[in-house]
């Protein structure tokens, strides 16, 4: 996998599914275009408009926090998202974030180190996040998980292990 | 299972829900509850799917609700679901196991959903992040399955991956004549080691209210008491099950809600509703001006039933205060028990329900 390299949006703590996506339009918003047009909607109106292509969002702890609606993680790929730097993950978003394909780091020294609009480098294969107040090494993730992102996610992934595509 | 927005608000809900019908017909889907039947957490309860010692995943974050019965039970996001129907299988850690030892006997007044929010409050939104969760004590074995079911229902509130009650005699009995399937107890070894242990006595309990906008904001609710409510949501799959209609009904009946405050009923399940029309439950809340929903999802995710305006405040017996969550990121969602939820619909603003009716209301509401 390639590092990826973008600009950090920052927020708080316990960020939750609703907010980064919400449950109103769950069912009503599924063209990812469009979806991505309301992604952080509820806790920060000028993401959507504003996100570039791998930026990198930066938070606290429990990030994701909430409902076990993948979208919380989808609409932040479709969005453009190219990873997302916190403390901790609720562990249903962790796994969504797997399956859908967006690669997640977590360590406290990173998000000491960045503010909004810095510039930063998540090298998930090697396990670094360069920032520009240092860089900062976490645990590899395990090969199979690197194996769910090269593949897109945890369904194309399992379609190719089963021979379908 | 179609429980989120039934029957369907629009032509996209509509569209969705046929999609899946016709997924369950080319699949020759057995178990499909459609539209008519309540809300997932209640409905495999009563159909006697949730059973001690199984595993049980879900596409719901709630999913946790079946440990109330000895199940583990845990949320997983849909490709993972669509994974296992394709494979079998999942992959899953196994987590570490906290313990709360609930001790002493609740008053009138006070309800599991007090404890459970006291229990959010203190240890916050991530304080049982990836752990099994393990409710015991006196004040557990106490209880009835369906108070256990609202403690682990929002287990997924402090971020546990699953909450646990060790079956027993109130289990056995809940089961007889429900359950499906032959099934084994599962507890804990006498011996486990738990990473955290926490004790809580429920005798000096106050009500609790989670404010707006997150699960852990949680305070008595002395604190809050005289806030204006304009929307009451009763029910839920956490607290919508049939004592809870009662303990409503007890305490509105020969009172009118407060003139504009729009006080919904929501059952967890058709069977519910049943059991509260038959038993005229229902008729006491609409003879008190509440508006009876059918057993869905409806306003917790906000997707129809009562959403809020900017501005207005609801206080509801669910699971989730986030930001939009009702429909409208400028108002105000407030958590409590069902009983928290009739007497601000009395009132109109929250109150202490021991301050609007009577301990013996309240006992002669629990006791029914």
């Amino acid at each position: 996998m390639e590092p990826i390299t973008g600009k950090a949006w920052k927020y708080g703590d316990d960020v939750n599914t609703d907010v980064i996506f919400p449950g109103k339009y769950t069912y009503t918003l599924t063209d990812p275009a469009e979806m991505a047009k309301v992604a952080m909607e509820d806790i920060d109106p000028d993401f959507a408009p504003n996100v570039q292509k791998n930026d990198i969002i930066v938070a606290g702890r429990n990030f994701g926090c909430g409902s076990s609606r993948e979208q919380g993680a989808t609409v932040l790929v479709y969005a453009g998202v190219g990873a997302v730097v916190a403390r901790s993950f609720s562990r249903l978003f962790f796994r969504n974030a797997i399956n859908a394909g967006l690669p997640l780091v977590q360590s406290d020294e990173a998000v000491d180190a960045l503010e909004k609009g810095h510039e930063v480098t998540v090298d998930v294969e090697n396990g670094k996040v360069i920032t520009p107040g240092g860089t900062f090494e976490f645990p590899p993730l395990p090969a199979a998980v690197i194996g769910i992102f090269e593949d897109g996610g945890l369904i194309p992934h399992t379609r190719k292990a089963l021979g379908l595509d | 299972m179609l429980d989120h927005c039934a029957p369907a608000a629009n032509e996209k809900f509509a569209t969705n829900h046929k999609e899946i019908r016709a997924f369950v017909e080319e699949q020759g889907i057995e178990s499909f509850y459609d539209v008519a039947t309540g809300v997932c957490h209640q409905v495999l309860v009563e159909q006697g799917f949730a059973l001690p010692g199984r595993l049980i995943l879900g596409s719901d974050s709630h999913t946790t609700s079946y440990g109330a019965l000895g199940a583990f039970s845990s949320g997983i996001g849909r490709s993972e679901m669509a994974v296992i129907m394709a494979t079998g299988k999942i992959w899953l850690r196994v987590p570490e196991t906290m313990k709360i030892d609930a001790r002493g006997r609740f008053v009138p007044g006070v309800y599991p959903k007090d404890l459970i929010l006291k229990i959010i409050g203190d240890i916050g939104a991530d304080g049982a992040l990836y752990r099994a969760v393990e409710f015991g004590g006196t004040a557990i074995e106490d209880m009835s399955i369906s108070g256990r079911l609202t403690l682990c229902n929002m287990t997924i509130e402090m971020g546990g991956k699953n909450g646990y009650v060790h079956p027993d005699q109130h289990t056995l009995d809940y089961l007889n004549g429900v359950a499906r399937d032959n099934f084994e107890v599962v507890k804990s070894d006498p011996d486990c080691e738990y990473i955290q242990e926490l004790r809580y006595d429920v005798t000096d309990l106050e009500p609790q209210i989670a404010k707006p906008h997150t699960v852990d904001n949680v305070c008595d609710v002395s604190e809050v008491a005289g806030t204006k409510i304009d929307q009451v949501v009763i029910g839920s799959c956490t607290n919508g099950r049939i004592d809870d209609l009662r303990q409503a009904a007890a305490i509105l009946e020969g009172k009118k809600v407060k003139n504009g405050v729009r006080t919904l009923i929501l059952p967890a399940s058709s069977e519910v509703l049943k059991q509260a029309t038959a038993e005229g439950t229902i008729l006491k809340l609409m003879e008190s001006g509440c508006i009876i929903l059918n057993a869905n999802c409806g306003p917790c995710m906000g997707n129809h039933e009562g959403a809020l305006a900017p501005g207005e405040a609801a206080l509801s017996s669910a699971n989730r205060n986030f930001k939009g969550r009702m429909g409208c990121k400028e108002s105000d969602i407030y958590l409590g028990s069902p009983a928290s939820c009739a007497a601000a619909a009395i009132t109109g603003q929250i109150v202490d329900v021991r301050e609007v009716v009577s301990a013996e209301i309240l006992n002669a509401g629990q006791e029914v």
